[in-house]
């Protein structure tokens, strides 16, 4: 086989391996990375930032732990952000096997910014009910959640007290790896006009944007670039930020692998041609 | 705003109640509510703190609290009160130790309505569509002569099939994580039917991995059926349509052991996906599988273009049936559907081209504006 | 009579749900989420088929000694070993998910390493996939790699790294050229955003259009008794 041939049909296993490497080297030398900050990532901290001390923010956790490093440290970001700015957080989720990660979160946060359970943060656990209970939460969250995920009555949080319903919440965020996302905006947003922001995976991202386009949503933290944003405008840089020059490196070697694909196919065509 | 006679009036009479109370019946609901506004009373030398609700069925006495709100609202809904009974509110703002009430406003009553306003647009919009849906299947009926054009992927279904038998080798088919609610899913049950027909007539085994026990259900009747339409009762095997898992990559890990361990010839990924879409059908291709695909969800579709040899946009999926059955009256509402979607490009154009003109021409002709502004107006839903 | 039933039941229930949907005044107001909450606590039951399902297929497999049998044996005893851990940490710590419940063990180093193993096998399929799938065979898809290249350079700090590096060849060759001013430019990041928020978002709403009027059509099929393949 010529060499421009090879050069188009590598096989898969010395990609992958290549991919690794890519990916494991600046995991290790740690090169600096200078994150710009794009509109979507900004328009999404400011919402948080607007919101005045005491107001209600309601988290929804709609990520399970595949998902997790990617949306993990926007969770950890948005909590510290809220925290800073004396915001009461409301923890829920729509997938069961996401709402761990809440509480894993909470537990690192919480402590390192002087928070207290049920003063400044509850979380009210998981239900089932999908859209039912979104829809529904716009009457009365009690209809839902009585107590919070260890079977606490709402009512004996003092801030939960005067939550009642989307009128009561400042700012709904929504962090997805799915189709969750679509949902809270089409029968929350849609409903009942609640500012709401998404945190989603890179892959999910590019749906989003015709929600922010169209003002349905306040912002959209995309991917782990996304959250490395976050991180970076609130000033405290986490997992997402040293994660940053592993994906700029892995993206490099998949532009680099594209050319050279392309040279070879191209070469090659060009052989056969002649 | 602070207002130099605010001020000085907060400095002679201290706090000052929230201004312009009123409690109205809430909109559009099932009754048992009741919205208050106010305004920030004006001026104050301390911060507002928060404000208090209350209530009562007299308009003098009997007041008492029922909620709270934070300095920042200017808003309470009671969802606390009983249709019919006349009720009574006053607000009394919080500032430190200092508190001062507002004038009782009432007497204002709940009550359900039997139509919503808000959403005279909506049913608007509904009764067109469903009128323009009537007609085209009207003239179906009637018999007009409807055309459907090709689908690639769909005829790429029995290639796929014949060259699997060909091999000896299995076919399977996936819904992905759809649930029998999704209209996808729906969709691609008539293709499963097909394809369980032919593997019937081939004798080629079909695998059906399913990631929710209804949809496996509904899969299951699906085969059963197709099985026994083509005379081979016999063919059908439990063990073929099973459940995985519910968890996304479970169901991807699984799917992908299926795949090595069996190595088909054929795969159909026709359903719901997300990200596990391209770790499945990236494994397919590993093993040399002709693929084909077909999913409602945007995101996954560049992943399919990417790894399978057939990959179905959009709709095409929800056009598969009648694609597959192609007599008038299902084809009168694709018909349908085109010639909706037809008046929407004309509608959405036309609104972009009032909106830019009335943009450009802002100062010249502000009606064109008013104009701009009412259409988008009545065309945002409200709840 | 096996399938008029049924379609009459399709089509008396959708019509109450679009009437319902204009009435707020009960019994109609509240009549969708009541639907909806039908359809999860029988929906919650069904899982029963599903694990039913799945242990009756590999327990099988483990008695007849089928091929692979010991992965089905694993499977069987991880099923009810995590259901058996769920349990116990409900009722020793009132949530499985409480941070000192076993359970949470099990899913703090088991579950999420797991996941996320298999979210990360991705990007090596992206790898494999783009390699393959992204050749200038035709101006399309010359369009498709210059998109996908322009995004994955903007979406990355790396992006910024190579427009410093051009400002800095370009200053070299044209000293007139403000860097810094060049710098902010910031043109990889600007032209992804550009890609993503109008042209990818205006292809998506009109799939999304397409599908909305491609669901109202099949839904249409449906109620009125014309698609009847789901009833099988």
């Amino acid at each position: 086989m010529r060499f421009w041939q090879r050069l188009s049909s590598v096989d898969s296993r010395i990609l992958y391996l290549l991919l690794a490497l890519a990916v494991a080297l600046p995991l290790v030398i740690k090169p600096k990375t200078s994150i710009r900050v794009s509109e979507p990532v900004r328009s999404a901290f400011e919402a948080v930032d607007r919101l005045a001390p005491g107001s209600v923010v309601m988290i929804s956790i709609d990520f399970d732990p595949s998902s997790a490093p990617e949306v993990q440290p926007m969770l950890i970001g948005i909590l510290r952000h809220a925290f800073k700015k004396d915001l009461r957080v409301i923890v829920t989720g729509q997938l069961a096997l996401g709402l761990p990660l809440a509480e894993i979160a909470l537990n690192q946060v919480a402590p390192e910014m002087d928070k207290v359970y049920g003063r400044d943060y509850v979380n009210i656990g998981y239900r089932p009910g999908g859209s039912a209970m979104m829809v529904g939460i716009g009457r009365e969250i009690r209809d839902y959640f009585r107590t919070d995920y260890r079977g606490v009555p709402l009512d004996s949080f003092e801030f939960m007290r005067r939550v009642h319903n989307y009128k009561d919440i400042g700012l709904l965020v929504s962090l997805a790896h799915g189709a969750v996302a679509d949902i809270w905006i089409q029968f929350v947003g849609g409903r009942y006009n609640q500012d709401i922001i998404v945190g989603c995976t890179g892959v999910n991202a590019p749906n989003l944007y015709q929600y922010l386009n169209a003002g349905q949503i306040e912002g959209i933290i995309g991917g782990l670039q996304g959250a490395a944003e976050y991180e970076t405008l609130i000033e405290k840089p986490g997992s997402a930020t040293l994660g940053m020059p592993a994906q700029s490196w892995g993206h490099g070697l998949i532009i680099l692998l594209l050319i050279m694909g392309n040279v070879g196919f191209l070469l090659s065509r060009k052989k056969k041609d002649k | 705003m602070l207002t130099l006679p605010g001020l000085l009036l907060a400095a002679i009479v201290g706090l000052m109640p929230p201004a312009s109370l009123k409690a109205v019946d809430a909109p559009n609901d099932q009754g048992q509510s009741i919205i208050l506004t106010w305004t920030a009373p004006e001026g104050e030398s301390v911060p507002v703190t928060g404000y208090t609700i209350l209530r009562s069925c007299a308009p003098d006495t009997g007041f008492a609290e029922v909620g709270t709100e934070p300095a920042a609202t200017s808003e309470y809904t009671d969802n606390d009160v009983i249709d019919g009974t006349k009720y009574w509110y006053a607000v009394q703002v919080k500032s430190g130790a200092d508190s001062a009430r507002s004038a009782a406003v009432g007497p204002v009553t709940s009550k359900a309505q039997w139509f919503n306003t808000a959403r005279v647009n909506i049913l608007v919009v509904t009764v067109v569509i469903c009128g323009l849906f009537f007609y085209y299947l009207q003239r179906a009926r009637k018999g007009a002569k409807m055309y459907i054009r090709k689908i690639a992927g769909l005829d790429a279904i029995d290639d796929a099939l014949g060259r699997a038998t060909e091999m000896g080798k299995p076919i399977l088919f996936s819904f992905g994580l759809g649930y029998i609610t999704d209209m996808v899913v729906i969709a691609a049950l008539p293709l499963l039917r097909k394809i369980a027909k032919k593997s019937a007539e081939y004798s080629t085994r079909l695998i059906v991995p399913n990631s929710d026990p209804i949809v496996m259900t509904a899969a299951q009747e699906t085969v059963k059926e197709a099985y026994t339409e083509m005379g081979r009762p016999d063919f059908y095997n439990p063990d073929n349509v099973t459940f995985l898992t519910s968890d996304q990559f479970g169901y991807a890990a699984g799917v992908d052991g299926i795949i090595l361990r069996e190595k088909p010839g054929a795969i159909f990924w026709f359903g719901y996906f997300y990200a596990e879409s391209l770790i499945m059908a990236e494994t397919g291709h590993s093993v040399g599988a002709i693929q084909l695909a077909g999913t409602t969800e945007t995101t996954q579709l560049p992943f399919f273009v990417a790894a399978c040899d057939y990959t179905m946009i959009g709709e095409e999926i929800y056009a598969a049936s009648c694609y597959l059955r192609p007599e008038p009256i299902m084809l009168g509402t694709l018909k349908g559907e085109d010639f909706i979607r037809f008046w929407l490009i004309v509608l959405v154009t036309a609104t972009v081209v009032l909106g830019t003109v009335a943009a450009v021409l802002s100062k010249q002709a502000p009606v064109l504006n008013q104009v701009f502004e009412t259409v988008v107006r009545w065309a945002t839903p409200a709840y | 009579m096996k399938r008029t039933v049924p379609l009459v039941l399709v089509f008396s229930t959708a019509l109450m749900l679009i009437v319902a949907f204009f009435i707020p005044h009960r019994p109609f107001g509240d009549l969708e989420s009541r639907f909806l909450n039908w359809y999860t606590i029988v929906s919650g039951f069904t899982f029963l088929l599903g694990i039913d399902s799945l242990t009756r297929h590999h327990l099988t497999r483990v008695f007849r000694r089928g091929q692979g049998w010991g992965y089905s044996l694993v499977l069987v005893l991880a099923l009810f070993g995590t259901m058996a851990l769920g349990f116990y940490s409900w009722f020793k710590f009132q949530s499985p998910f409480a941070l000192r419940a076993p359970f949470m063990w099990l899913y703090t180093y088991m579950i999420i390493p797991l996941q996320s193993t298999m979210f990360a096998s991705l990007a090596f399929f992206i790898v494999s996939a783009a390699y393959r799938a992204f050749r200038i065979r035709n101006f399309a898809a010359t369009l498709l790699l210059v998109a996908a290249v322009l995004v994955m350079i903007g979406n990355v700090p790396l992006g910024g790294s190579i427009w410093r590096s051009i400002g800095a060849l370009v200053h070299a060759i044209v000293p007139a050229v403000d860097l810094v001013k060049f710098g902010r430019l910031e043109a990889f990041a600007a032209v992804k955003d550009w890609l993503m928020s109008i042209a990818t978002a205006s292809a998506m709403r009109g799939i999304g259009i397409g599908l909305a009027l491609g669901g109202i059509a099949m839904s249409l099929r449906i109620i009125l008794g014309i698609e009847r393949t789901y009833m099988s």
